[in-house]
């Protein structure tokens, strides 16, 4: 050829950089280096919608806010009911000293809204809540502390691409492609992971605390313990103070240590300056009283304080499994959850399935894909085999379009594509049909094939936008699989107009320009 | 080679009342069947569930299955063959309780494990019951009880028996917002086609797009005030339907009604083969939807262009002549995607078949709609 048009140029270009971008994705490793993402139903994973319980990190700020109040309110010596909280309220009794209290309430705690208030004689009635707006933004902040946290964890898990994002105000979705032990990761995720210390009562009798005769700011929690050889699980009931006396936020690391004595792995944690402070405190003040470790108010241990503990370090024991310690020490890590979050969908697909689909999804597209090619040749002949160049190079511009915008893969895409096939033929018969008609009125071959290709030219944008707005329009509202599906089904679109309107146009042209045929083959 | 001879004259629009008949039978048997079965048949993706996929080692009878998951809570779960009898595969269903799902995968494979080598050792089995007793108050602890005890057994057969290949469990409020979801998304590119065609064909994008935007925001709008969403999206499409009527947006009104019939028909005949509605389901009523519109157009198109052309003859015989002519394609492009949709159903694989079903429905309805019920639509303004 002398002359090679501008379109010619184009034409092997997009070629040329389509071939670029799908050969990474066949372990020829050249420059853009981007494969093909598999979706999770391809390559086996994990896909969570977790849901944050916000309101419970609003119970447990009042709640906070509570014990600060009552402390409070003992070091001043005003004598008052025990504070009940319901909901999001805080119900309590003030005897005598109201002026105080009442300088104390505006003093220390501006953030306690008074929702009502009642004066019978020296007794004052008042219900405290927290102002709408306030709660608003506990809730806010929760969503996006616990996705901080989850986010943070998975990176400790080590999950090669992880997909963590928010949807919608409270919900957090979570994708972990090629998940070996989906519940060891769910554990990890879903653990609100709550580090608390409380000291445990020994004046009082925990049978009667059982019974229902709770002392005032105590609490009864649980210590379950599993027998590794027998497989009997005991819980024993532990009267503690509802006062948390240390939490997990003060720690600065965690790390799993193996004793020397036992053989079994256990937990070590550090402390930060304030809580080596705390720390130290407490069990100075404590000594030869029992301190319980709570982790999501289950006992792990209670270990009798011998003496003051400086250092601000500790340690968490337990019969611990090391990857159970390994993990706990990641979330330990991490931090706890704000609020505690529930699971609202979970989809896991086993890497076999995954495989088995793929292979599946390969055989049918070849399968449809000759019988369409075949079909063509012996329909149109030689025209037929340029819309089979055109079709093949369908396929590689879908792939290359998927890796380079780094789309994902997914079974109902795979789906898209070979329906793509079948309707990127589709473009090619309209024109081919044209051509057929304008030859019959007894046109040239030349201005026959001129002449199909505008007329068909209009029919085949407007055929192609209307499917393409029902793909972006899928791509929008859809979620996982069906989002892939759209994907594939734009650039199908997108990929057939190129191929049918430019690509065969140039073949058919290069054709009969250069050799001077009578008759066309179609 | 041609299946379609180019002097074909076939007087389509003569026929359009068999058509209209046909059309309006076959709506009738799905909207009954829809009434008869209450609803479609929503798959966990709306409906919210659980959905195991088990392949075994060893063949195994549903009865099998049924006994190793009643310990677990897991009773009235529909229980499936997966493709081939010799794959061993199976596909339990359950409605039950979301709370109760947690760890459920484990669960279930180790029962089923314990239900197939059972037999051999037998006071495993009831070891594992008695475990399960327990794990009614504290679950926590139960899992790692039977995770542990997993490992014994795998040891001693491995590779297991049973591998749970896939588990989905969707809870009911999701389910709902992506029901709510799937039918915003096909009430929304009904109009934005709407709109295209209104301005392609007939030059009027202003009127079809405040018409559009007013739907639109009229459907936003209830949807605050907590109107139930099928309801509203029925309302919207009625009221579509009698503005274009008024607006006179011929085009859109015969596209759109071809559409809404081919979906119509699609989910009537899913009803009537009990077939489920999943995600990929949806995506494939909007594929139907592309592809139907694709034929659509292709002979309005045509019309558009023989009304320039022959604008002496009326358009009755304008119909019929476009139909005709471009008859060839349609036949041929249904035939292709036909073949690429048939290799999908026959060789594609479990989740695919549902998917390949609906499109083979929707490939052939899409055909049919296009020829008798879209174009002979422009008439009713006669």
């Amino acid at each position: 050829m002398k002359n090679i048009s501008p379109r010619t140029i184009i034409i092997l270009l997009v070629i040329f950089g389509s071939l670029l971008y799908v050969l990474p994705s066949f372990h020829i490793d050249v420059w853009p280096h981007k494969k093909i993402n598999l979706g999770l139903d391809l390559q086996g994973g994990m896909h969570l919608v977790l849901e944050v319980e916000a309101e419970k990190a609003v119970e447990s700020t009042i709640e906070r806010m509570s014990n600060e109040l009552r402390r409070e309110l003992k070091t001043n010596h005003i004598k008052f009911s025990d504070i009940k909280r319901k909901g999001y309220q805080l119900n309590l009794q003030v005897v005598d000293k109201i002026d105080s209290f009442d300088k104390l309430l505006d003093d220390d705690f501006p953030e306690f809204r008074i929702a009502s208030r009642k004066q019978d004689g020296n007794v004052l009635s008042i219900v405290l809540d927290l102002p709408d707006s306030d709660m608003a933004e506990i809730k806010k902040k929760a969503a996006e502390q616990a996705l901080e946290t989850i986010r943070n964890r998975i990176d400790e898990f080590g999950v090669s691409e992880p997909d963590i994002r928010r949807q919608g105000d409270r919900r957090i979705l979570i994708q972990l492609p090629g998940v070996k032990d989906p519940k060891r990761a769910k554990d990890l995720i879903g653990k609100t992971a709550l580090l608390e210390f409380k000291l445990v009562d020994d004046q009082h009798n925990v049978e009667e605390a059982l019974k229902g005769k709770i002392p005032p700011g105590m609490e009864i929690l649980y210590q379950v313990v599993e027998n590794r050889q027998t497989k009997r699980v005991s819980k024993s009931p532990y009267l503690v103070e509802k006062r948390t006396a240390l939490t997990g936020e003060y720690l600065t690391d965690a790390r799993v240590n193996i004793d020397s004595q036992y053989n079994e792995p256990y937990v070590s944690i550090k402390f930060n300056k304030k809580g080596a402070r705390l720390f130290e405190r407490v069990t100075e003040t404590n000594v030869q009283r029992r301190l319980a470790i709570v982790l999501d108010k289950k006992i792990h241990s209670a270990p009798v304080i011998q003496e003051k503990i400086s250092g601000g370090e500790a340690r968490i024991t337990g019969s611990f499994t090391h990857d159970e310690a390994h993990d706990l020490a990641i979330v330990l890590r991490a931090g706890a959850l704000p609020a505690p979050v529930h699971i609202l969908e979970e989809r896991t697909v086993g890497p076999s399935l995954g495989k088995d689909s793929i292979r599946k999804g390969l055989l049918s597209m070849l399968i449809g894909g000759i019988f369409v090619i075949v079909f063509m040749v012996i329909y149109y002949q030689i025209a037929g085999l340029i819309a089979d160049v055109a079709l093949a190079m369908n396929i590689v511009l879908i792939a290359a379009g998927l890796a380079g915008f780094q789309a994902t893969l997914t079974l109902p895409g795979i789906a898209g594509i070979i329906l793509t096939i079948g309707m990127a033929v589709d473009a090619n018969v309209l024109i081919f049909e044209r051509i057929r008609e304008e030859l019959r009125v007894g046109k040239s071959p030349l201005a026959a094939v001129d002449a199909g290709y505008s007329k068909a030219t209009l029919t085949i944008l407007d055929a192609n936008v209307t499917t393409l707005i029902a793909a972006v329009v899928l791509f929008q509202f859809g979620t996982g699989p069906v989002k892939g599906f759209a994907v594939t089904l734009s650039l199908g679109v997108i990929a057939s107009l190129f191929t049918a309107l430019i690509v065969s146009r140039q073949i058919f042209d290069s054709f009969l320009i250069n050799r001077q045929i009578r008759s066309l083959s179609i | 080679m041609q299946f379609i001879q180019p002097d074909i004259n076939i007087d389509f629009t003569g026929k359009r009342l068999i058509g209209f008949s046909v059309s309006s039978a076959l709506i009738l048997i799905s909207l009954l069947s829809l009434l008869f079965h209450g609803g479609p048949r929503y798959g966990i993706d709306f409906s919210g569930g659980t959905l195991i996929q088990i392949k075994f080692n060893v063949p195994t009878t549903a009865d099998t299955i049924t006994k190793a998951l009643n310990p677990l809570g897991i009773s009235g779960a529909s229980i499936q063959q997966y493709g081939d009898t010799a794959d061993n595969e199976y596909l339990v269903r359950a409605d039950v309780a979301y709370e109760a799902l947690e760890g459920l995968s484990e669960k279930v494979q180790n029962a089923l494990i314990q239900e197939i080598s059972g037999e051999a050792i037998p006071n495993k089995a009831t070891e594992q019951k008695t475990e399960t007793s327990i794990a009614a108050d504290n679950t926590a602890t139960t899992q790692t009880t039977v995770q542990e005890k997993s490992e014994v057994v795998e040891e001693k057969t491995s590779p297991p028996p049973a591998e749970v290949r896939r588990i989905e469990m969707v809870g009911p409020q999701v389910g709902k917002d992506l029901r709510e979801k799937a039918l915003m998304a096909m009430f929304f590119a009904l109009l934005f086609i709407t709109i295209y065609i209104s301005g392609r064909f007939e030059f009027k994008w202003v009127v079809s797009g405040v018409m559009a935007a007013c739907l639109m925001g009229g459907v936003y709008f209830f949807k605050v005030m907590n109107i139930s969403m099928p309801f509203l999206i029925f309302i919207a499409l009625v009221l579509a339907m009698i503005l274009f009527w008024f607006l006179r947006l011929k085009y859109a009104m015969g596209a759109i009604t071809a559409l809404i019939h081919d979906v119509m028909i699609t989910v009537g005949i899913f009803s009537i083969c009990g077939k489920e509605f999943t995600l990929p389901i949806i995506a494939a009523l909007l594929t139907i939807i592309g592809y139907s519109l694709n034929d659509t157009i292709i002979v309005f198109d045509r019309i558009r262009e023989n009304s320039r052309k022959l604008h002496r003859n009326t358009l009755d015989q304008i119909i019929n002549t476009s139909i005709n002519e471009t008859l060839s394609r349609t036949i041929l492009t249904s035939l292709t995607t036909l073949i690429v949709v048939l290799a999908l159903f026959l060789f594609g694989g479990g989740i695919i078949h549902d998917f390949a079903f609906a499109m083979m429905i929707g490939v052939l309805i899409g055909t049919y709609s296009s020829i008798f019920v879209a174009s002979p639509i422009l008439l009713l303004w006669k």
